[in-house]
């Protein structure tokens, strides 16, 4: 359970650093701002569905959190922890329509659609460089994965597959370049009109699979907890922290991708990079 | 792990009910994903961790994209008026009755083997080698086939199609 709760710790330094870029108040300051602040509820509004959508996010990227290893060890015993994370991430589609849909709003009910539309064109390449990396350790536990670089990383002699999965962090959480479905240009989309505890809810759990989704690439692409001098657990965290800060610093830079665009990029041209990569390292590891 | 069978086989059960009852299409489709999530929890009950992590993976996927193409193609659209999931409600009521029926004989009149030997080390590979044995590298090649089709199928036919962005207009 120590794992989880380092990763609740982690979600909390990202959201200070995404505020610290900013300039703006800190997360402890806007989570005192939101929990008094008053509801704000829409006309017909689909209450239990919103509160559904809302709620979801942050479980999700807890129950993501279980299989997560710092070191050789997770909080959660399981063998098929990539899939784990893959399906516990994929909740988060169901999260940002629901919230989009529910709450009976133009604006957030084109943000919920539009992290469908980034949903499926940012999951075949991101399975694909999942797929790469268990493919390298003939494994699917995330521990084992971690183990089986010793000296050369995965993120060095596969850096399509590693660049790909950044990319798909990026998209899951839909933050940066892919934070549309929450966009200014339709007035904050999916969380136009979540307010006060809901709201709070909401961001949290999308900083908690920002912080699980950096966690997750340092025993997939990272070499675990590989590294001199240090444990191996302060070595992961270390390297998940410098992953979670690259990815809340790309907010400060990029620009907001267009959905089609990316839909279109992704599969012409990401979904054949990462299958080429993952042919390499299957005639790679053959033999 | 019996309360817990019988608490996730009730639930699946009563919210699949749940799809026929209530009155919009969001909440029909969700009802579904729930009764899918706790066929999930069986299997992962069964030591099936694998197979059941996957069902759970694929069904919400698959939800998803079925409450958008089930919302686009309502009777009403966007689902502005309660709708109802019951359509030819005496036949529809005959086929389900008729095929619990038929199930359940078989359940009854068949003489269930006893079990032989344990649970294999790596169940989801025993599964894989069962059912697709030496025809596995056959498997892989058409499923990549697969994909390149609907990829190509779908680039071909969106709007920019080959022509690039403003081609087709």
């Amino acid at each position: 359970m120590v794992e989880v709760l380092l990763l609740g710790a982690l979600a909390v330094a990202a959201a200070s650093l995404d505020a610290a870029l900013d300039g703006g108040p800190g997360p402890f300051r806007q989570a005192a701002r939101l929990l008094v602040m008053e509801r704000r509820m829409t006309p017909r509004a689909d209450r239990p569905l919103t509160r559904i959508g809302v709620v979801s996010l942050p479980v999700a990227a807890a129950l993501a959190a279980l299989v997560v290893p710092f070191g050789g060890h997770a909080a959660l015993d399981s063998r098929v922890g990539v899939v784990w994370f893959n399906a516990m991430e994929v909740v988060a589609w169901g999260s940002v329509w629901l919230a989009g849909w529910g709450v009976n709003s133009a604006f957030a009910l084109v943000g919920g659609y539009r992290f469908i539309a980034q949903g499926l064109a940012y999951e075949l390449p991101h399975m694909f460089a999942l797929m790469t990396a268990a493919l390298a350790a003939h494994s699917l536990d995330l521990r084992v994965i971690g183990a089986a670089q010793g000296g050369l990383w995965f993120g060095v002699w596969m850096p399509v597959a590693f660049a790909v999965y950044l990319l798909s962090a990026l998209a899951m959480a839909f933050w940066g370049p892919f934070g549309a479905p929450l966009g200014a240009d339709i007035a904050g989309g999916a969380a136009l009109e979540l307010s006060g505890p809901d709201r709070l809810v909401f961001l949290a759990g999308r900083y908690g699979l920002l912080a699980v989704a950096s966690a997750v690439a340092v025993p997939l692409f990272l070499g675990g907890g590989d590294g001199p001098l240090l444990p191996a657990w302060l070595w992961s965290a270390v390297k998940a922290c410098a992953v979670l800060a690259l990815l809340v610093w790309t907010r400060r830079w990029s620009p907001v991708l267009r959905m089609d665009r990316f839909v279109q990029a992704a599969w012409t041209v990401l979904i054949p990079a990462v299958l080429l990569q993952m042919l390499v390292v299957a005639v790679v590891v053959v033999d | 792990m019996t309360v817990l069978f019988w608490v996730l086989a009730v639930a699946a059960v009563a919210s699949g009910a749940a799809v026929f009852a209530v009155g919009s299409m969001a909440r029909a489709t969700f009802a579904l994903l729930a009764s899918f999530l706790c066929v999930g929890g069986e299997l992962l009950l069964a030591g099936l961790h694998y197979l059941g992590v996957l069902v759970v993976l694929m069904m919400i996927m698959e939800m998803l994209v079925m409450a958008v193409f089930m919302v686009m193609y309502m009777m009403n659209p966007a689902g502005l008026m309660p709708m109802s999931m019951v359509h030819n409600r005496r036949g529809a009521l005959a086929v389900a009755g008729g095929t619990f029926a038929v199930l359940v004989a078989g359940i009854v009149a068949i003489p269930w083997p006893a079990r032989r030997g344990g649970p294999p080390h790596d169940p989801a590979f025993a599964l894989g080698q069962a059912i697709m044995g030496p025809k596995m590298l056959v498997m892989m090649v058409i499923g990549i086939a697969i994909l390149a089709t609907m990829i190509a199928t779908v680039v071909l036919a969106t709007r920019t199609g080959r022509y690039g962005e403003d081609g087709a207009r």
